[in-house]
């Protein structure tokens, strides 16, 4: 087997039972901003001619895309890392004041074994403000969660209406580490 | 150098007979300028959300691509979402126009100057971003042909106008987001708006 096929076969299931959880939802647009967690998924986004991929300079984009998406009779999902919480919370009128859904996957720094300590006030601060913001949350801790998770979230968001985002926790996720660097 | 653009005049000759255009108005004068122009259910005006304008735009132009989408929006708006000039560069709706009212001023907050006051060229960022349309506007003459752009040419395409800093008197849309946003689908989408 090659190195490469070997690197696939490794590769964790539930980024993929995500991206059949947003086909059978309906989800046609996926914005992202990148985050090593979301890597796969991405990748399978990417790969998938019936999605439209926007990868953005900051994660409040998606919040507007995702209104716009829906104005015009499309769903929406947005990809980000827990920081990219923050940048989103002005934005999030647009679900609380219009009724827009939003569905939002979030992968988690500055909670499990977070070696970083730029990462952990907005990682500890994501409930709080989601939950400020009028966003519902739901924690993903096991891989083998991922689809009913994420399909709980999204029946949430598109069918009631409302804002609603997977965390998905950095113990499941694996802490990063720059450990060989130092 | 003329006169400065009347920004009503403008707005009402990009609305003028609209047909299937789709508009997204961004919070402050620019929305009021489009409800002087006529209150419309595909008219999005804004009244918070301060830089979502321009991808709320790119949310409806990709999931419409066959239908025209207007963005108005004013200067201070577009640069608290400058950087959405950048995904709408890298994405490159076709379908999708920005009109920035370029008063170089915050109009709602007391008049106060914005950066484009002090030498920041929206259009240029556009340029540079890769809109293959990024022009300013600053004649009557100029109006027509930036409206038949609107309508006709391969986006995204950008346009600074500007217009003189005067304040006009206020024109309100509906303020309330839900009803703001179900009669814009039940208008674009009929009964799928219900779904």
């Amino acid at each position: 087997m090659s190195d490469r096929n070997r690197r696939t076969s490794a590769e964790p299931a539930w980024p993929a039972a995500i991206h059949d959880v947003l086909k059978s939802r309906g989800v046609r647009q996926v914005a992202y901003v990148p985050d090593a967690g979301h890597r796969r998924l991405i990748e399978l986004c990417h790969a998938d001619r019936s999605l439209v991929t926007v990868p953005l300079t900051s994660e409040e984009q998606g919040i507007g895309l995702a209104a716009g998406a829906w104005l015009g009779g499309q769903r929406a999902v947005l990809l980000t890392q827990s920081s990219g919480v923050g940048n989103c919370v002005n934005a999030f009128t647009l679900g609380s004041n219009c009724g827009f859904p939003l569905l939002l996957v979030v992968t988690m720094r500055g909670e499990w074994g977070e070696f970083n300590p730029w990462q952990i006030p907005m990682g500890q601060a994501v409930e709080p403000v989601l939950h400020a913001s009028g966003v519902r949350s739901f924690r993903l801790e096991r891989p083998e969660d991922a689809a009913a998770t994420v399909d709980a979230a999204a029946g949430l968001a598109f069918d009631g209406y409302a804002m609603a985002a997977v965390l998905v926790s950095q113990k499941m996720l694996g802490a990063k580490s720059f450990a060989g660097a130092r | 150098m003329s006169a400065p653009l009347d920004r009503r005049a403008v707005v009402a000759a990009l609305l003028e007979r609209r047909e299937t255009l789709l508009v997204v108005a961004g919070l402050g004068s620019p929305a009021w300028d489009c409800a002087a122009a006529g209150d419309h259910p595909l008219t999005f005006p804004l009244w918070g959300a301060m830089g979502s304008a321009s991808m709320i735009g790119m949310g409806l132009a990709l999931a419409q691509p066959e239908r025209r989408v207007l963005v108005i929006t004013g200067d201070g708006e577009m640069l608290m979402g400058l950087g959405s000039l950048a995904t709408i560069g890298a994405q490159r709706p076709r379908n999708l126009a920005l009109v920035v009212l370029d008063n170089e001023r915050y109009g709602e907050t007391g008049m106060q100057e914005t950066h484009t006051a002090h030498g920041v060229d929206l259009a240029a960022v556009a340029q540079a971003c890769g809109f293959p349309v990024a022009r300013r506007v600053s004649a009557p003459v100029e109006i027509a042909p930036m409206r038949g752009a609107v309508l006709e040419a391969s986006g995204p395409l950008f346009f600074q106008v500007k217009v003189g800093a005067g304040a006009s008197a206020p024109a309100l849309p509906p303020r309330d987001g839900g009803y703001l946003k179900q009669r814009f689908r039940e208008a674009l989408l009929g009964s799928d708006a219900l779904r």
